[in-house]
């Protein structure tokens, strides 16, 4: 842990060097997601509901599922430039240090300038909390504490997989933005939106829906089952899959060196 | 011609090479295209009436936008331009017997049409075999084809043309990043990418259609399904015209100024 | 002690000719070759040894230096680096031994190289007081005073290099890997790298395997020196059994070369 905090500390001043750059670049991060929210906002301008939820509802979604994906995406970022680590051969010089491959690879890149789509996260997570009338008691605070644990936790999986993968093949890899850009991109609607069957699919294969469906449901007070409160500690559980696919992938690297 | 032609081919051969990776940009878009298009779905179902395009004409939107992602993507910039201009580099450019401008302009849009012509069969091809509403269906009639032609092509000169303009802004900033940030998320929103644009709040909707950022994709991409026909389309197309003369003429003289400073200058 | 002992290791590469066609053949048929990296390797380092080990592009160096590191598994054949298997217990090899690849940066870019150094002591777990000696140390030996104090970016690329070598000793290792430590170096820098080598070797007595092109290095620093060639040790022996009369170094390995057409 004090290790940790010794590369954040090297983060954080390596940072300041570029402050221009950093305030840009976060602004960039900004406004991506403020114009996903743009298209939200005149499309609700016109229709008053979609698959039940209202517009509060929605942006309550998007926060809370926005801001588990940058939370993810800052702390994780090691794993989404991992092809370039591996390229530059930043990977070797991490095999010959006596610490946890994983734990090097999530210090050596920390991504500060997240914080601009945490910002707009949180705003649209305040806005849909003030706006959505939800009567708050300790199991509602409960579970979007959990979302956001859950929430970052399954998209940190999904970032080791694409490490993973890349230990096979630098190609394809743009596949895999289906299951995190494009998580966050349509994660900003509740899954049911898109029908059952997609549904079914980010409950059982990818479990989008434990971080994001099933405990809105509660909250919003659609639903009084108490295991959708920890459904989303549940979905953590994809991460020991994801570890074993790394685990394969580093023995491959080993093997072959490249 | 010839020379611009040999970067075509560069590029092409070079994006067959990855295959796998061609492979799995048209399986990406594919699946972008259909939660998108589920999405629309949802939005139908709660409100028909609400609705400002047919759902047939908003599937081959969709479908065309996925297909046609590199011809009209906003942050389709190329790096080595930005960097050229920013270290200094430019100046072997001006070495070369060529207009800078006119190279620029070809190689952007080789690379851009490169890119797309590889990917957009195979989406193009899956997506008319899905059952109506959700697929891709031909063109309205023979001559929404010929108009999507002309259109489409009038699109990609007002986009390259408009990427130009940025990379020329760029030797007369401090801050290049800034600069593109902007740009790329200006024309995101406005030309449709995020929304298409009928289903922006009227009144609002008629100031952006006269923007050039309309000229780009929103023209073509509803030309073909009929849901622009008549004088609303031979209006529009008019507009990309005007924004075509204007967005390559200002780059053009924004160019020689430019070159002016660099060589002035020393870069 | 590094004794290694029949090692084996192939890769499969794929091959494609040049051109549009051959580039749309690809699309549907790959061909791939096999590499014999290292084929049926054997040596033995004894400890305090300073051995170069020399051969032309492609021959095996890089290969050898990954699997002795703990990063490539081979296929076959036994390796022993102090008593334990690099490739079967990775932490507690590493910390045994210091690596520096010439053309790759361990520091931290944009902050002082001091911090980049309390980085690896805490990620080596260097006590406090080793690490003090070792540093001042050091800093005397490479010359690196005010250095520290400056972000790697800002440095040359011979005051980098003093400060990649020290960063790869912070540690004490036992066993120093050099890969091309003096490439595009100036003549200062790489009499000043020769230098603190050789002191390092004599004093600490620090087992030291170099691999590198130039032979002025293998000259001034190697007493041993290990030619390999398409995965085989070909040569083991010192630099006089290799050469002879007056012919320069560069002269005598070109030749060695083509004598074993490699």
């Amino acid at each position: 842990m004090k290790l940790y905090g010794k590369y954040l500390s090297i983060h954080i001043r390596s940072m300041m060097q570029y402050k221009a750059s950093f305030f840009l670049t976060a602004l960039g991060q900004f406004l991506t997601s403020f114009n996903v929210f743009l298209g939200v906002f005149f499309l609700f301008q016109r229709f008053h509901s979609v698959a039940g939820f209202s517009y509060q509802e929605v942006l309550l979604c998007f926060g809370i599922m926005l801001l588990e994906f940058s939370l993810a995406e800052a702390f994780a970022r090691g794993f989404d430039t991992f092809p370039t680590m591996l390229a530059n051969g930043e990977f070797d010089r991490i095999l010959v240090r006596p610490r946890n491959e994983i734990f090097q690879v999530l210090a050596s890149k920390v991504e500060f300038t997240r914080l601009g789509r945490v910002l707009q996260a949180v705003v649209m997570f305040v806005y849909g909390i003030a706006a959505s009338h939800i009567q708050w008691d300790f199991y509602k605070i409960l579970t979007v504490v959990f979302m956001l644990l859950g929430g970052s936790l399954v998209f940190t999986g999904i970032f080791l997989i694409y490490a993973a993968i890349s230990f096979f093949t630098l190609e394809g890899l743009e596949f895999m933005n289906v299951l995190t850009d494009g998580a966050r991109e349509y994660g900003k609607y509740p899954v049911s939106v898109y029908g059952k069957r997609v549904l079914q699919f980010c409950t059982f294969v990818v479990p989008y829906a434990l971080i994001q469906y099933y405990p809105l449901l509660y909250l919003l007070g659609r639903s009084e089952n108490p295991l959708y409160i920890v459904l989303p500690l549940i979905a953590g559980v994809f991460l020991l899959p994801c570890w074993l696919l790394w685990r394969l992938g580093v023995r491959h690297y080993k093997s072959t060196g490249s | 011609m010839g020379k611009y032609l040999a970067f075509f081919r560069l590029r092409f051969s070079m994006g067959l090479q990855y295959r796998a990776a061609a492979v799995a940009g048209i399986v990406t878009q594919f699946f972008w295209g259909a939660m998108e298009l589920l999405a629309f779905r949802a939005f139908y179902d709660a409100d028909p009436a609400a609705f400002p395009m047919a759902f047939q004409a908003t599937a081959s939107y969709v479908w065309m936008q996925q297909a046609f992602l590199a011809l009209f993507g906003a942050w389709f910039f190329e790096n080595e331009i930005f960097q050229s201009i920013r270290d200094g580099s430019v100046a072997y450019e001006l070495c070369r017997p060529t207009d800078l401008y006119a190279m620029w302009f070809a190689r952007s849009a080789a690379n851009r049409v490169s890119r797309a012509v590889l990917r957009c069969v195979p989406i193009l091809l899956v997506a008319a075999f899905l059952p109506a509403p959700y697929g891709m269906t031909l063109p309205a009639s023979p001559a929404a084809l010929l108009w999507w032609l002309v259109t489409m092509a009038l699109a990609v000169t007002v986009t390259v043309g408009y990427n130009m303009l940025v990379y020329f802004i760029t030797f007369f900033t401090v801050s290049p990043n800034g600069v593109r940030i902007v740009a790329v998320s200006l024309v995101e929103l406005l030309q449709g990418a995020i929304i298409p644009l009928p289903f922006f709040p009227d009144g609002l909707r008629q100031v952006l259609e006269l923007l050039p950022f309309a000229a780009m994709q929103n023209v073509p991409l509803r030309a073909w399904s009929g849901d622009l026909a008549g004088g609303a389309l031979y209006a529009a197309a008019g507009l990309q015209v005007f924004w075509a003369l204007v967005l390559v003429g200002g780059g053009w003289l924004l160019s020689q100024k430019a070159v002016k400073k660099t060589v002035v200058q020393g870069g | 002690m590094i004794q290694v002992s029949h090692l084996r290791k192939t890769f499969r590469v794929a091959r494609r000719g040049a051109g549009f066609s051959q580039a749309v053949k690809a699309l549907f048929h790959r061909e791939y070759e096999e590499i014999h990296a290292l084929d049926d390797l054997s040596f033995t380092i004894r400890d305090g040894e300073m051995v170069g080990y020399i051969g032309p592009n492609g021959a095996g160096k890089s290969s050898t230096i990954k699997v002795l590191s703990g990063i490539l598994t081979p296929d076959s054949g036994q390796c022993l680096v102090n008593g334990r298997t690099p490739w079967k217990d990775r932490v507690a090899h590493v910390k045994e031994i210091g690596v520096v690849f010439g053309q790759r940066t361990q520091l931290w870019w944009d902050v002082p190289v001091a911090d980049s150094f309390e980085l690896l002591k805490e990620i080596y777990t260097v006590p406090e007081k080793t690490y003090r000696e070792n540093l001042e140390e050091l800093t005397q030996l490479l010359d690196l005073g005010d250095l520290l104090r400056t972000p790697a970016r800002q440095l040359s690329l011979g005051q980098r290099m003093r400060c990649e070598i020290a960063a790869s000793l912070l540690h004490s290792p036992k066993i120093l890997f050099l890969d091309e430590p003096t490439i595009g170096l100036d003549a200062v820098s790489k009499l000043a790298v020769r230098d603190f080598i050789l002191r390092l070797n004599r004093e600490r007595g620090t087992t030291v395997l170099l691999t590198t092109h130039d032979m002025q290095d293998i000259e001034a620093l190697a007493s041993r020196v290990l030619l390999i060639g398409r995965g085989k040790i070909l040569l083991d022996g010192t630099l006089e059994d290799i050469r002879r009369g007056g012919e320069s170094i560069d002269e005598t390995v070109a030749q060695l070369y083509r004598q074993y057409d490699i």
